[in-house]
């Protein structure tokens, strides 16, 4: 074939396709609602992944380790176990307050407490410098635990260390949940997308499946496999850009709605308002995973459906 | 033009054959017609000749290719070569009538102007001027014929079959089928041509191979045909 045909026969398949997609409107609907359903699912669970690692993230963040010092410790001293702390695998990052410091954040933090701000004055300041340590996993306080303990280290501090305080336990059981349920999210993602994939592979089937004859005929008439086969793979991708794309559309427009009618941003543990910045911020980057999806899945569907009915009898 | 040397075909491994060594010899040019009772082995043997089914036993050759040597990725082109018009039509349902026909130019790669140039005139010679941007749903029997008929001729070809091609027809419109493909086999065209309409057949005084239980029990130039 020359160069010339080859092109004007890539430009019928498509053609074709685009035609058929139109006078198969129908079918083409039936197929897409189904497409734009589990797509929808696929692109709902990722954003709640998402949104759960960041509520995680949020709550790990907020637990920090304090470790108090006595006032007779030396800077030298002060720096050798910030940079030994530092050295810790589980440590993300590493505060130090001077005695002053401490004394400026115990303020603000109590703000609304007068009292106890004037118990503790400049002149009597009664708050030892102070190390705050923002462990990498919450799960695996052991190792910074154990150096704090450690005889030589524990000799430098006033008072043990404090995990956050009283908020801990509380702290402990929500991270706890949402791990499990970040879990679930990883698992869920994963399932959502399988099925999806089953379920618009069996979609693409049984349309190709009600054309079967069509292809039949175009076999008998001494059609090449690509030319019968190109417009239904076209038409499939169609099927796939524009589900992709609605589904996209139906999210943007829950968010919108949700957004608008509920005060409280966050619906139980599901934090809308991130979820809603994550959708928008990565907008480009779901939308591509979409219409990834859509595409690939539409396109080798309909290449594995139109397969058998291409066969030749070879007995 | 079309050989056959003893070809049998059996749908099931042992079964009983629905052709029984057929032998058959079609000079180019011919227009034979194949006749017999219903289940006699007409559609099986046309469907060997599209090598939509592949004999049993027994060889064939058309055209100069033989059936044995042909490769899967040759089989579209030895249909290119053959005309084929069935008795149940098979238009392309979602495609117009234009299309219907200029699908087996655009399948080749032919040019659009050459294409809009030989659609109408072969649609002329079928009667169907007029009719290009109809659907087949909102046509009678006997022009989806035509369709077919123009469709299986547009590309030339040396030979048509034409597999009961007014089975479907009142008689009026069996008889502009049956002038459509005597015209054609006068431009030069070898036809092939299944029926079990005696009126037909004893109109045409043409060649006819009479097929019985899959076996040929007569073949008789300018003859008639009684049930
Ligand atoms: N696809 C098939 N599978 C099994 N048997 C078939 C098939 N097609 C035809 N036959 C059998 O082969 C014989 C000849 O059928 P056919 O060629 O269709 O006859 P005709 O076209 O003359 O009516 C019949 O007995 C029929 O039952
Ligand atoms: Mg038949």
């Amino acid at each position: 074939m020359s160069g010339k045909r080859r092109l004007i026969t890539v430009w019928r398949i498509i053609n074709n396709g685009v035609v058929n997609f139109i006078r198969n409107i129908s079918l083409a609907i039936a197929a897409m609602a189904i497409m734009v359903v589990t797509l929808t699912i696929v692109l709902f669970s990722l954003i709640v992944n998402y949104t759960f690692s960041h509520t995680i993230y949020q709550i790990t963040n907020k637990i920090d380790v304090s470790v108090y010092l006595k006032n007779r410790v030396t800077s030298a001293e002060t720096t050798k176990l910030i940079g030994e702390i530092r050295n810790l695998s589980n440590v993300q990052s590493v505060q130090y307050l001077s005695k002053e410091q401490a004394l400026k954040a115990y303020e603000q933090q109590n703000s609304n407490n007068q009292q106890l701000i004037q118990a503790a004055t400049e002149t009597n300041n009664p708050l030892p410098p102070t190390i705050i340590i923002k462990p990498v996993n919450l799960n695996n306080l052991g190792q910074i635990k154990s150096f704090l303990n450690e005889p030589n280290i524990a000799a430098l501090q006033t008072d043990p260390p404090s995990y956050s305080g009283q908020e801990k336990e509380a702290i402990d059981r929500i991270t706890h949940a949402t791990n499990v349920l970040q879990e679930i999210g990883v698992i869920a993602v994963i399932v959502f997308a399988v099925v999806s994939v089953l379920i618009i592979f069996n979609t693409i089937q049984m349309a190709i499946f009600n054309r079967r004859d069509e292809i039949q005929i175009m076999r008998l008439l001494g059609a090449g496999r690509g030319y019968i086969r190109g417009p239904f793979i076209v038409e499939s991708i169609i099927y796939g850009i524009l589900s992709a794309v609605i589904s996209v559309i139906i999210i943007n427009a829950a968010f919108q709605a949700s957004s608008g009618t509920l005060q409280a941003s966050s619906l139980g543990l599901l934090d809308i308002g991130y979820a809603n910045n994550y959708f928008d911020s990565h907008f480009i980057v779901l939308l591509t995973v979409e219409l990834a999806l859509g595409i690939v899945i539409g396109a080798v569907s309909s290449m594995i459906a139109t397969r058998r009915y291409l066969k030749f009898k070879t007995r | 033009m079309i050989l056959l040397d003893r070809v049998s075909k059996s749908y099931s491994r042992g079964g009983k054959p629905s052709l029984d060594r057929i032998s058959l010899h079609v000079e180019p040019k011919e227009f034979v017609i194949v006749v017999g009772q219903s289940g006699a082995g007409k559609t099986t043997l046309m469907r060997l000749l599209t090598r939509e089914e592949r004999q049993t036993s027994g060889k064939i050759i058309v055209g100069g290719i033989d059936y044995d040597k042909l490769k899967d990725r040759e089989i579209p082109l030895l249909r290119r070569k053959i005309g084929v018009v069935f008795q149940d039509f098979k238009l392309l349902p979602n495609k117009t009538i234009f299309e219907n026909v200029s699908f087996a130019l655009e399948m080749v790669g032919m040019g659009n102007q050459e294409i809009k140039n030989t659609v109408p005139r072969v649609l002329e010679i079928v009667n169907l001027t007029g009719k290009e941007d109809n659907m087949p749903y909102e046509l009678s029997g006997g022009e989806r014929q035509r369709v077919a008929i123009a469709r299986a001729i547009v590309r030339q070809p040396k030979i048509l079959i034409a597999d009961e091609p007014t089975g479907n027809l009142d008689p009026k419109h069996a008889w502009d089928v049956i002038k459509i493909l005597e015209k054609i086999n006068r431009y030069g065209t070898t036809v092939l041509l299944t029926t079990h309409n005696q009126e037909i057949v004893n109109k045409l005084k043409r060649r006819v191979v009479t097929i019985k239980d899959g076996k040929i029990v007569s073949d008789r130039a300018n003859a008639g045909y009684k049930i």
